[in-house]
């Protein structure tokens, strides 16, 4: 199924510097000791470090023993052993199952499925079994040392089936601490390792745009601009790990908020640099877990910037970010300027020469960004000028203390009537 | 794998012409055009000749390395004197033959069934089993026993409204119990639903029963599950989930753990005939026989899935013939005689644990009671099917004429036992009944190690519905 990816080769060389910078917890003196590597080379690394630290951990899935479709596992096999390290059965839901049962007996099982288009037949094994298999027991028994990987996401030529972004089904099941998203390769590693590490099932996909980034560049000039964003960052060498559950904002702002994660982070990056043109002020948050996620950091963003535009690959309707939007507007609600927006995938198959129409592509965001900030001047007066948009922006600050103090006296009105 | 499959047929397609025109290889470019199918076998090239059997056949494995391939290595000369050929292929030699033949959909003979005891508890003549002392015969009697008394019971207290669901295992008492005895308590369990007996064969008390089935607070499962669900991780016996043969591939990753802990235990896995038509079973079987896991397949062949007979289930020849197409060793035994899944089950643990290899075993049975206490199975099968079942080849009765036979047991033991284990349970539910529900909280514990802050939200707002409308729930489960 991978035999084209296969012959085309695999992008080792590396083209400039991320746009954006995962500092935060990174800025240690080990950050300085790391090399410029890709994000393949990342989950390497830190696959590496899991088989190291911890004797009890495995690695395993279709084609990993010679290093994996993407490179992932190379020389994991060698350096630790077929029988940490090895192939399986071409099955979804064998590898599973296995890492299931693997996990349960104490072990840190970190299953590959090789695209997430084809992780369906592994759902059962994951939505009826992993994800209840410590509560159904009653802690008697849990397969938390489970980590399933994944690359997911458009690839610029992979049509239905190797491309999708199947991440919503998952945030769908409790149980699993569902998905992290690295959007880069410092984060991936960082990410990963917490994952393996975490004491619950993980299902973790990988944007495989960025490890593929050289064939596109070859293939596809429409996906040049930010695959070449995603290509190489410094990644420490020492065992570090990114917390879970915690969005980060990677660009500060105070017009609108983007959410976003993985692969769609620096399209969003660039949408909203576009929008810095047009003057409109972009805060833009990586998620980063879907499942438990950061409610916090992206509530308090939207209480300042009142406004929140919600972005991935997948087909919106149904998406994650309907679970963000509706979570916010119970939230945030008197506090929103405009409705939320989503720029996400078409609620169509997967298509393969239409990918540039069905993208969330820059200019679809940064569109949608303008006309996000401009939605309260045309819902309101239809006829205001920019002018008077600014005269807004000037006299916000008083409104929204009011609107607080509003929203105050409405919680002192309900707690007495004991709604 | 399209490209793997077309080169494959290329390149034996090119050497049929090549053997065909008895010319000689070329040494040199052969090996180039066939990197991996021909000349190479996982470790080296010496220690690769599987295929021993085909006498008089010399093969490609004995050369040392690539670029010396002869063309008449693969050709050989039979008795007859007529050419044959073979194609060293991963796996073995397979040999060419001119004759199109296709294999039998299913062998001449279907496959024989071991047994140890006859209808009326005789020891079969000339059966060769694994012996069972006295203690042993009497446990294994008094837990089939117990078993029966426990589902009569319980089926009682549900037909009762006291449980809100059941499952017997009427009829597969001896495949329960006897298979249980041949496991080493270091042995991981991954059982379907209605394998409780060896779970009270490893320890587990009535009482702990009793809690499961009434979800009361000291149910291990706290409430969440159905009756029925049980599971222990003191008895190395996995909790049981509904879905059907999801727990096969878990025993694989099980049997996996144990091996690389070099434990001198197996893994054991329980599933009914319906079970070996899930993608599970089919992911099972072969991962277990590729990663070489000591693992036990136990196929309870009851003959029905809920109202669908194992004619509507597969075609085939039963289960154990399944094996062999995936590289276990299997065997088919006799479901209704204890002796011979006690002697089955030994021999299968043995071979699993000292070579480290899965084995399959189908056991022949019936399910005597119904799928569960949602069903009425005289609605699809004729009582009179049932009837025979459950008379003429109760495991039960059979097992302990055997018992009895040896000066073993005697009627006063029979009735001793029968009164005390009924005591026992209808003293176990009471206590069960009494006591009271797991808390509130645990509705939200254990999804993760962790409650995460969705699920501490939630449980306020539950909480405040609660005290304003405390008549909507219900009144057991402790706030």
């Amino acid at each position: 199924m991978a035999m084209a990816l296969r012959k085309l080769g695999w992008g080792g060389v590396l083209i400039g510097r991320r746009g954006f910078s995962s500092t935060g917890e990174l800025e240690s003196s080990s950050s300085r000791d790391g090399k410029l590597v890709n994000l393949f080379t990342a989950v390497n690394q830190a696959l590496h470090i899991a088989l190291d630290t911890d004797p009890r951990s495995y690695v395993f899935g279709e084609d990993v023993s010679f290093g994996g479709v993407f490179r992932c596992t190379t020389g994991l096999a060698h350096r630790f052993g077929r029988q940490r390290v090895f192939n399986t059965p071409l099955c979804e839901q064998g590898i599973a199952g296995f890492a299931i049962g693997l996990a349960a007996m104490g072990n840190r099982a970190i299953a590959e499925i090789q695209f997430a288009d084809y992780i369906f037949p592994a759902f059962d094994q994951l939505v009826n079994e992993a994800a209840k298999f410590r509560y159904r027991s009653g802690n008697e028994f849990n397969c938390g040392g489970l980590t399933i990987r994944s690359p997911y996401g458009a690839v610029g030529h992979g049509g239905h089936y190797h491309s999708q972004s199947p991440e919503a089904f998952f945030c769908h099941v409790p149980g699993l601490k569902v998905v992290v998203i690295p959007r880069s390769p410092r984060q991936a590693k960082g990410l990963l390792l917490a994952s393996i590490r975490d004491p619950n099932p993980v299902v973790f996909f990988e944007p495989k745009a960025s490890t593929l980034k050289f064939i596109f560049r070859q293939l596809c000039k429409i996906y040049q601009c930010w695959l070449y964003r995603l290509a190489v960052e410094e990644v420490p060498d020492a065992d570090y790990m990114l917390p879970l559950s915690q969005a980060e904002v990677i660009r500060e702002g105070k017009d609108i908020t983007v959410v976003g994660w993985g692969a769609q982070l620096s399209i969003l990056e660039q949408a909203c640099e576009d929008a810095e043109k047009e003057g409109i002020s972009c805060e833009l948050i990586d998620l980063r877990t879907l499942i438990p996620w950061d409610k916090e950091t992206v509530e308090a963003s939207v209480s300042k910037t009142g406004r929140l535009l919600v972005s991935h690959e997948a087909p919106v309707t149904g998406g994650f970010g309907a679970e963000i939007s509706a979570s916010i507007i119970e939230r945030c609600f008197l506090r929103l300027e405009a409705p939320v927006a989503r720029i996400c995938g078409l609620d169509t198959p997967f298509p393969l020469v239409y990918e540039p129409f069905y993208m969330p592509t820059k200019n679809k965001s940064c569109f949608r960004l303008c006309t996000c900030e401009r939605e309260y001047t045309s819902m309101t007066k239809g006829q205001y000028k920019r002018t008077t948009f600014h005269l807004w922006i000037l006299f916000r600050q008083p409104i929204r203390a009011l609107t607080e103090a509003f929203v105050q006296i409405l919680d002192a009105i309900k707690s007495t009537v004991n709604y | 794998m399209a490209l793997r499959l077309a080169r494959s047929r290329l390149l034996t397609h090119i050497l049929r012409g090549k053997i065909e025109a008895l010319t000689t290889f070329d040494g040199v470019s052969l090996p180039n055009l066939i990197p991996i199918w021909f000349n190479s076998s996982p470790a080296n090239g010496n220690d690769t000749c599987r295929g021993g059997s085909l006498s008089n056949t010399r093969n490609f494995c004995s050369l040392p390395h690539a670029g010396s391939v002869q063309a008449n290595e693969i050709l050989t000369q039979d008795d007859k004197g007529s050419i044959s050929q073979v194609l060293d292929f991963p796996g073995g030699k397979v040999a060419f033959v001119a004759e199109m033949r296709f294999l039998a959909e299913s062998p001449k003979e279907r496959i024989s069934c071991y047994r140890v005891l006859d209808d009326s508890g005789q020891i079969v003549s000339g059966s060769r089993f694994k012996e069972v002392g006295k203690d042993l015969a009497r446990k294994m009697y008094t837990d089939m026993v117990t078993l029966q008394i426990m589902d009569t019971i319980f089926y009682e207290a549900q037909r009762q409204g006291r449980i809100s669901f059941y499952l017997t295992s009427f009829g597969e008492e001896a495949i329960n119990i006897a298979s249980a005895a041949a496991l080493s308590l270091d042995d991981v369990v991954l059982p379907q639903y209605r394998e409780p007996g060896v779970l009270l064969w490893r320890g587990f008390t009535l009482q702990e029963f009793a809690n499961q089935c009434f979800g009361n607070t000291l149910d291990y499962g706290k409430g969440r599950q159905m009756p029925i669900h049980y599971g222990s991780n003191r008895l190395n016996y996995f909790t049981v989930s509904s879905p059907i043969a999801t727990q096969l591939p878990h025993a694989v990753g099980a049997a996996y753990s144990l091996k690389m802990d070099k434990k001198n235990a197996c893994s054991i896995t329980y599933f009914g005939d319906g079970g070996t038509s899930e993608g599970d079973f089919h992911a099972a079987l072969n991962f277990a026989a590729v990663l070489e896991v000591p693992v036990i397949f136990f196929c309870r062949n009851n003959g029905w899935a809920i109202s669908t007979p194992i004619t509507d289930q597969f075609k085939c020849d039963g289960v154990v013939i399944r094996g062999q197409a995936y590289g276990i060793r299997s065997i088919r035994v006799d479901g209704n005689d204890a002796l011979a899944v006690y002697s089955a089950v030994h021999a299968a643990r043995e071979m699993a644990v000292s070579e480290g290899r899965p084995i399959l075993v189908e056991a022949l049975t019936y399910r005597v009671g119904h799928h569960s206490t949602s069903d009425d199975s005289t609605k699809y099968r004729p009582i009179d099917e049932i009837e025979h079942w459950r008379i003429a080849r109760d495991p039960i009765s059979r097992y302990r004429n055997w018992v009895e036979g040896n000066g073993w047991w005697s009627d006063a033991d029979e009735s001793e036992l029968r009164s005390n284990v009924r005591k026992e349970l209808l003293q176990a539910i009471q206590v069960a009944e009494r006591l009271h529900k797991p808390p509130l909280r645990d509705l939200f514990t254990d999804v993760y190690d962790q409650v995460p802050n969705n699920l501490r939200d939630q449980e306020n707002l539950l909480r405040q519905t609660i005290k304003k409308h405390p008549a909507d729930y219900p009144s057991d489960i402790p706030l």
